[in-house]
């Protein structure tokens, strides 16, 4: 009997569950009646669960980046840096635009800027890469890690607002936002994020540029052999997917907080890895992980407030998925194996 | 000095199964000191399941080992030099960044100091014995593969080997290097060592072996000991082989005609190749004032030791490679610097050795894989977006006119055969608007049948008037195929002979560094 | 700008230098061990971070850095025996466990903090140096290189220690044929996995040691995510030195340099944004990897896990 898909998908989250579980149990707190809460406060109230839609829009962008970096066999680990970045360059142009021209202008203006801005951070790590064949993991770290400062450098000494006591950036007025969707405190970012992925995924399964990435990412000699130009293509892959990160950052900033605040990083990218891994790099199957994820990045936001439970558990959640996940692949790959007549 | 024809090894009724295939069948032959056992059958026989199994490689599923009269596990590479069983494997197995002499002092206890000064003492004691005297400070990737080789051997012997199993051994040899190395296994067969020699050359085998076991399709079919190869006539004894392996007799199996030279093909030269300049790097041999020329209809040969150029050369012909001077025209166009796209839409061919790392990538379906170098391109994309049913239709046709033999166009290309990936291979090559094909040693690894079968196609498409530029380390296969041959040295041409019947003669003088 | 060039601060700049070098140094030094066998370790930044809590913890209650730095080693080793199970033995993709065991420690360990220590935050006394005579009177170098703690010292004694084991052992043998080529290690009788384990374990202990080194005597206190891509940098050491551990300890030094010029600038009354200084240390590993990645060289075998038999 072939181990299910369906298995193989839902037991390293179960697995997660019950393992994470015990790291709860044993700081103290009752597993079960966090999970309950995460997913009373996540999904089962009406205004918990606009929340976890809310913070699908950025979410579903950098899967979408994610999964062409993957799928291209670029493992692009900078999307913290690349998203924060693209967070401020919304949050300074956007209350400027905004003056100056009609809404909807002035945010698509915005959205193009912070998704420029994002894609020349990766171009050094891409062109190291493409042309020297240096590994773009560390490339892509050291690069978070000097955006995380420069995007702090950016906020408090250059487009500090200088009218509050809090340092931060000029707060959007809630009226120059993305809109709201219908009666919902759901922003329409959601849309451009399921727009975001689902275009990735078309693009990546039924195109000739998808397919060239692929083959990229599948064999790097065949490529070659094959005629593709892969340095091209390799800085084209940095580009789109450090864009799209930079496109959730300005998703955030103008449909939900409307500023930057110093030492902000809700560090999005690196916790988004393991469910773009569960979703097998499937644009569809990204866009129902990436909820499940979002209800307990909700719910754990509420629960480090009201049951002390730090945010931090949702990474350890997410990697021990991430792990169970690469184990359980094995297995079935050795079952399989093994089964062939 | 040990008893001659002492029962080393014994293998009993050893069978082997991997998914899909049975590798070994209840195989029995017995191994002797003293004695070079050949163990012959084209690819696929099963020969390097042996020898795995043999070198602790692997473990058999079925039947026994006897080592010494004892039923034995061999249960790892460190068990079989334990027990005196050294192999020299076909792809070379030292460290190219260790010096030789680090790689002949690898698995020492790990705390100890390498010992140079008793190694150099020792080797030279065995080394110079024999003739194999190689530098032991140098830097094991400068070597040659031969002479890497025989690196190898000295470390069986250094290790104390009662066995010394060679699997495939000649393949990176010149002519005259065959000899030197059956020379030496004569000489160490006469020393007390049992020998295993591995081979699907017909030939080889009756010339080195005191007896030769017959393997075909993982059953050994037949056994021809010393006193029959004594008594009978080559060619009787080549008959009989034949007749085990493949059932009907003949005393040339390859149908190794050599073919005619037609003087007029290289008039009108379809591929013009001037001085081109390739630079060494490190481990590859460049390219230096390689100069050529390929008519139509013409099949160029290249011959020459494996890694002295020919893959550079073939690469920079396709474009992978860039040439640093020199010039490629072909047909009306000059070549040199466009991409390869581009020379490939000019009409060059290259069909790559490396099939799975290169040629197809493994997880993709074979459709795909036929169209791998033109994604994008209608009728099969239209503004970018794939058509499925064109392309399965397209890649149906195909399968069907190569006889690509797949369950389906959907199946990922790495679970098909390895004569049906070269078959898919060709297939995407030759299908359309092909002028001058690059054959990289085309019918490496693959069986009889499919050998054959390549081997006409290139014959096909040579008549068709196409130019052919076979690359391979098979002299006979080149001797049977080409018009001219060229011979490839230290990334230089060292000479081009006409295919007649001096031939054989002339490319082994040039591959050893004579002149023709 | 009167007191930038004093010697208060030149010793203040280079004795910070040493400090925040230690970690980096550990850590290049483990994951050039690792790279050398095969095994490309980005699970090392989790090894540090698990040290760097563990061996708070045993340094807060044990009253002693030296069961500090036990405890990190322990963990790092504990961290490092899920990769060599999962990578080594079973063959695993090294980059996915790696991010794994990173973020998961970072979060376990930014856990474990909270509950145990969140309203508290203690702190570490200041350490023992250990003051070696005369050499550390020299001005400015003195202070500067001779009054530290004696792990440093023997952290800088293993930089030799690891050049004999490449250079002059049969395991230095061993390592360097496991990454460059194990097929080939594995004809020659020797375990290739047992190597492989050998060199990810060390990594753990290095990587442990260092983050407690960090946590205990660097910072005197524990704080989620203390180590800060300590763990990536010592990637990016291992990678620049080509091999050799004395690569690695000037390497470190280096962006030690980097990383105390915060501190020392706060000394000498120089008013720069944290930040901007924060960023120091990477710009620098950007212009080393700019200038010198393409020479980096890799073993050919990195990444790759082995399977006897596999044709």
């Amino acid at each position: 009997m072939m181990v299910p898909r369906l298995l193989l998908t839902i037991g390293p989250i179960i697995a997660a569950l019950i393992i994470a579980g015990a790291v709860l149990a044993v700081a103290g707190v009752n597993p079960l009646s966090y999970y309950a809460y995460v997913l009373q406060r996540g999904l089962l109230s009406p205004g918990g669960v606009q929340q976890t839609l809310t913070r699908m829009a950025p979410l579903l962008c950098i899967a979408a980046g994610l999964i062409i970096a993957f799928r291209a066999g670029i493992w692009n680990l900078g999307t913290d840096g690349q998203f924060l970045l693209g967070a401020v360059a919304a949050a300074a142009s956007g209350p400027l635009l905004a003056e100056m021209m009609p809404v909807g202008l002035a945010l698509f203006l915005c959205f193009v800027l912070s998704t420029l801005v994002a894609a020349l951070w990766s171009l050094l790590p891409a062109l190291l890469r493409a042309y020297q064949g240096v590994n773009e993991i560390i490339t892509t770290l050291m690069m978070t890690f000097l955006g995380t400062s420069l995007a702090n450098v950016l906020v408090k000494l250059v487009f500090l607002d200088p009218a509050t006591t809090v340092p931060q950036t000029r707060t959007l007025p809630v009226e120059d936002r993305l809109p709201r969707l219908f009666d919902t405190t759901v922003t329409s970012g959601l849309i451009l994020g399921l727009i975001a992925i689902i275009a990735v995924h078309l693009m990546m399964t039924r195109t000739a540029f998808g397919l060239r990435l692929r083959i990229v990412g599948a064999s790097p000699r065949a490529a070659l052999h094959a005629g593709l130009g892969v340095p091209a293509l390799t800085v084209a892959v940095f580009a789109l997917s450090a864009g799209l990160a930079g496109l959730a950052g300005a998703v955030d900033i103008l449909g939900v907080y409307g500023n930057v605040r110093t030492d902000w990083d809700p560090a999005y990218g690196m916790a988004v890895i393991p469910v773009v891994f569960l979703a097998r790099m499937n644009g569809f199957a990204a866009i129902a992980f990436v909820f499940l994820f979002s209800i307990l990045s909700i719910g754990g936001e509420s629960a480090a407030r009201r049951l002390g439970v730090p945010q931090n558990f949702t990474l350890v959640f997410v990697a021990i998925v991430l792990i169970v996940l690469a184990l359980a692949e094995y297995y079935t790959k050795r079952i399989s194996q093994s089964r062939e007549p | 000095m040990p008893n001659a024809n002492q029962d080393i090894i014994v293998l009993d009724g050893v069978t082997k199964r991997f998914p899909g295939v049975l590798a070994n069948d209840a195989v029995s032959l017995t191994i002797r000191s003293g004695e070079v056992h050949v163990l012959l059958g084209e690819n696929g026989a099963g020969k390097s399941t042996l020898i795995d199994m043999l070198s602790g490689v692997q473990q058999p599923d079925d039947g026994h080992i006897f080592v010494d009269g004892k039923p034995t596990a061999i249960t790892s590479p460190r068990h079989a030099l334990a027990l005196g069983v050294g192999t020299v494997f076909q792809h070379t197995m030292l460290v190219p960044s260790l010096t030789v002499a680090e790689n002949l002092l690898l698995g020492a206890p790990w705390w100890q100091r390498p010992r140079k000064a008793e190694l150099r003492v020792r080797a030279a004691a065995i080394g110079n014995n024999l003739g194999i005297t190689p530098n032991l400070e140098a830097l094991t990737s400068s070597l040659s593969l031969g002479q890497q080789q025989q690196v190898e051997i000295l470390r069986a012997l250094l290790r104390n080997s009662r066995v010394l199993i060679l699997d495939e051994s000649t393949s990176m040899l010149t002519p005259q290097g065959i000899e030197e190395l059956g020379a030496l296994v004569r000489k160490l067969a006469g020393q007390g060592l049992a020998i295993v020699f591995i081979t699907h050359k017909l030939k080889e085998a009756v010339a080195f072996g005191d007896r030769v076991s017959v393997l075909k399709l993982g059953r050994k079919v037949g056994e021809i000991d010393a006193g029959q190869l004594r008594s009978r006539s080559e060619t009787t004894i080549i008959s009989d082989i034949v007749e085990l392996m493949f059932g009907k007799r003949s005393d040339d199996p390859e149908g190794a005609v050599q073919r005619s030279h037609s003087p007029e093909k290289t008039a009108n030269a379809l591929l013009e190749v001037r001085d081109l300049y390739v630079p060494a790097t490190p481990g590859n041999h460049g390219l230096e004032s390689v100069s050529f020329s390929i008519g139509q209809g013409e099949v160029l040969g290249l011959a020459g030791i494996d890694g002295n150029g020919q893959k550079q050369l073939a690469e920079a012909l396709a474009g992978q490679l860039p040439a640093v001077a020199g010039s490629i025209r072909l047909g009306p166009a000059q070549i040199t610097g466009l991409s390869v796209g581009r020379r490939r839409a000019a009409g060059l061919r290259y069909l790559t050795d490396d099939r799975l790392g290169e040629g197809i990538v493994g997880d993709f379906p074979v459709a795909i894989n036929l169209f791998l170098k033109e994604v994008g391109a209608p009728p099969l994309w239209r503004h970018g977006i794939e058509q499925r049913s064109a392309i399965e239709a397209r890649a149906g046709e195909l399968i069907r006119q190569y006889d690509v033999r797949t369950p389906s166009p959907r199946t990922p290309a790495g679970r098909l055969s390895g004569g049906n990936i070269q078959k898919l291979i060709l297939a995407r090559e030759l299908a359309f608007g092909a002028k001058l094909i690059i054959f990289n040693k085309p019918t490496h690894g693959l069986d009889l049948a499919n050998t054959l079968a390549a081997r006409q196609w290139i014959k096909d498409i040579a008549a068709g008037g196409m130019g052919v530029l076979l690359i391979s380390t098979d002299l006979e296969e080149l001797l049977a195929l080409s018009d001219r041959i060229a011979v490839m040295s230290r990334g230089r041409i060292a000479g081009i002979v006409d295919n007649s019947g001096a031939a054989r003669m002339a490319v082994g003088r040039l591959m050893t560094g004579l002149a023709a | 700008m009167s007191g930038l060039f004093t010697e208060i601060f030149l010793s203040a700049l280079l004795f910070g230098a040493i400090t925040a070098a230690i970690p980096l140094l550990l850590a290049g030094l483990g994951e050039q061990m690792s790279e050398k066998a095969g095994v490309l370790n980005i699970g090392i930044e989790g090894m540090m971070i698990g040290g760097a809590y563990v061996g708070f913890l045993g340094a807060y209650y044990g009253n002693s850095l030296w069961l500090g730095f036990l405890g990190g080693a322990l963990t790092g080793i504990a961290v490092a025996l899920v990769m060599v199970l999962l990578c080594v033995r079973l063959g695993l993709n090294q980059i996915v466990i790696g991010i794994g065991l990173t973020l998961g420690l970072e979060g376990l360990t930014a856990l474990a903090h909270h509950f145990q220590f969140s309203r508290t935050y203690p702190r570490l006394p200041a350490a023992d140096a250990t003051v070696i005579p005369l050499l550390s009177d020299i001005p400015v170098l003195g202070p500067a290189l001779f009054k530290h703690h004696l792990i440093v010292y023997l952290a800088v004694l293993l930089v030799f220690v690891m050049s004999h084991i490449y250079r002059r052992t049969q395991l230095g043998l061993s390592l360097q044929a496991a990454g460059d080529k194990p097929a080939a290690l594995d004809v020659a009788g020797v375990d290739v996995v047992r190597t492989r384990t050998i060199a990810v374990l060390v990594t753990g202990a290095l990587a442990g040691i260092g983050g407690a080194y960090l946590a205990n005597i660097g910072a005197g206190i524990f704080v989620p995510f203390i180590t800060n891509g300590a763990g990536f940098l010592g990637i990016v050491l291992a990678m620049l030195a080509r091999g050799r551990p004395m690569w690695v300890l000037i390497g470190a030094v280096l962006f030690g340099v980097c990383l105390s010029l915060t501190t020392a600038m706060q000394v000498a009354g120089i008013n720069m944004p944290t930040d901007v200084i924060q960023m120091l240390p990477f710009i620098a590993v950007m212009t080393m990897l700019i200038l010198f990645g393409r020479k980096a060289s890799l073993p050919a075998a990195l990444g790759l896990p082995y399977q006897r038999g596999v044709r």
